[in-house]
């Protein structure tokens, strides 16, 4: 059992989220960062869908009734085990009682805590993962809740004992991939979007990454009729200003997507923070 | 059928009409192919997600080809969901179109509609089949939480919240039939091609 001491600025349970439901309007929601949450499942011998806690900003404390594993990934933060440093990426042993306290990140926005065995809250449609869009799954960490941590019976022997991870670059560049829709913007949409600087909006969260620069022109009027959207997709709204749909993003959408983020740009994008700037590059 | 690229892991297949849409979204899952992860029918689209080990080439040399049955819903009853016709934005409605209250509910009521596609929150199905009559704007601000089981429409679509949520479509009325339950697989009644009628029902 875990015990919320303190959620941080938004603290949720995350897995990989629930795929295959999307034609019922379910989003697959699950970790924003898919890369740094496997990974830590990965560390404390997990399968990599085991549900951790996915902390934004970090700014988390929690404390262990029983003694455990845990694994801390993703945005770099300090972290401290009843007041003493640990090392990120890497598996650590937290006594019965102690606490597991997260700073704030010196980059990057979201930080995963794996606890060996997984967190055993209830599923909800094949999932643990909170939607924050459609409200499914548990609700949002707050003080005082319990997480029931499931029996690390049969799991993988822990076996690392750091994994070097590469720094967060300050100014990232995501690889994208024209279309479905870049027919539906000026010529120079697509050479506006790589050649110049976005800055990631304050309104962004879970469901997308807001952003402001130079608005893309659309070359045509008129709707587009609704559409199924996938992760990492950047819709344009009326505004110009595209969106990139992370993890509870809507399932279809009317307005035109020019470009989709490439597969391994998901988990950057994930970690963009407020009034930090990017490139796209194809 | 014009078959565009999404990412390097989906791609979206132009069908031209919601019929075909709805054909190619029974096929796909009555056969489905192999690393497919999700199948979204849109308006005029379906949208095939797959898993990173898919050549999405040949998947696309593929989609076009697929064999499409004959009607979807084929002799399926429609879903029929009774509605106490006591909404809020009735009378709105009625001076919107010019039409009477009465005429608004017949109107809506005498309709037959099929499910287009599923968004906006989890079993919420746009209706297509709408009168035209019917046909108005959206509320110019959104209600901040509109009760489950409301009854709706705007521009060409009827649909039930099927849960709680915020919504600026016009409120006509309400129903007691459970659209959403999450211990239920699947979770939702109304699914892509699913035809729905609604049936007028006394204040209780």
């Amino acid at each position: 059992m875990i015990e919320v001491v303190r959620p941080g600025p938004l603290a949720t349970v995350q897995d990989l989220g629930r795929p295959g439901r999307a034609h019922l309007g379910v989003p697959r929601s699950g970790a924003a960062d898919q890369r740094a949450f496997r990974l830590a499942n990965r560390l404390v011998g997990n399968p990599e869908g085991a549900a951790g806690v996915e902390c934004t900003f970090g700014g988390a404390a929690l404390r262990f009734r029983g003694h455990a594993w845990i694994a801390v990934t993703g945005a770099p933060v300090t972290l401290r085990i009843d007041g003493r440093p640990h090392a990120m990426n890497a598996p650590c042993f937290v006594a019965a009682g102690a606490v597991v306290e997260l700073g704030t990140p010196t980059s990057g926005l979201r930080s995963y805590v794996a606890v060996r065995g997984g967190i055993a809250v209830d599923e909800v449609l094949g999932s643990r993962s909170t939607d924050l869009l459609s409200g499914l799954g548990p609700a949002p960490l707050a003080p005082g809740d319990r997480l029931p941590v499931g029996s690390p019976g049969g799991l993988q022997y822990i076996n690392v004992d750091v994994v070097p991870v590469a720094a967060m670059p300050e100014t990232p560049s995501l690889r994208i991939l024209p279309g479905p829709r870049d027919d539906w913007f000026a010529h120079d949409a697509l050479s506006t979007l790589t050649s110049s600087l976005y800055e990631v909006s304050p309104d962004s969260n879970r469901v997308g990454v807001r952003l402001n620069g130079p608005p893309l022109e659309r070359a045509r009027d008129g709707e587009l009729g609704s559409e199924g959207m996938v992760i990492g997709s950047l819709q344009v709204p009326p505004s110009g200003l595209p969106i990139i749909f992370l993890a509870d993003h809507p399932t279809t959408g009317g307005y035109p997507v020019v470009a989709v983020l490439a597969s391994a740009a998901v988990a950057e994008a994930a970690q963009l923070r407020p009034g930090q700037r990017l490139r796209f590059r194809l | 059928m014009k078959v565009r690229r999404v990412g390097d892991t989906a791609l979206l297949v132009e069908t031209g009409d919601l019929a075909t849409a709805h054909r190619m979204d029974a096929a796909l899952r009555s056969v489905p192919l192999p690393g497919v992860v999700d199948v979204v029918p849109g308006e005029r689209t379906v949208l095939v997600v797959a898993d990173h080990t898919t050549d999405l080439g040949s998947l696309a040399a593929r989609l076009p080809r697929l064999r499409l049955a004959g009607d979807v819903a084929g002799d399926a009853e429609p879903l029929e969901i009774p509605v106490v016709y006591d909404g809020e934005d009735l009378d709105e409605v009625a001076s919107l179109t010019g039409l009477s209250r009465e005429e608004v509910v017949r109107r809506h009521s005498a309709g037959s509609y099929t499910v287009a596609y599923l968004g906006f929150s989890p079993g919420f199905g746009y209706l297509s089949g709408l009168d035209p009559a019917l046909h108005v704007a959206r509320r110019a601000s959104p209600r901040k939480a509109v009760p489950a089981g409301s009854v709706a429409m705007a521009g060409p679509y009827a649909a039930v919240y099927p849960s709680r949520s915020p919504g600026g479509w016009r409120l006509l009325g309400r129903s007691r039939l459970p659209l959403w339950d999450v211990s239920r697989d699947p979770p939702s009644l109304l699914r892509p091609g699913t035809r729905v009628r609604f049936v007028p029902e006394e204040r209780s």
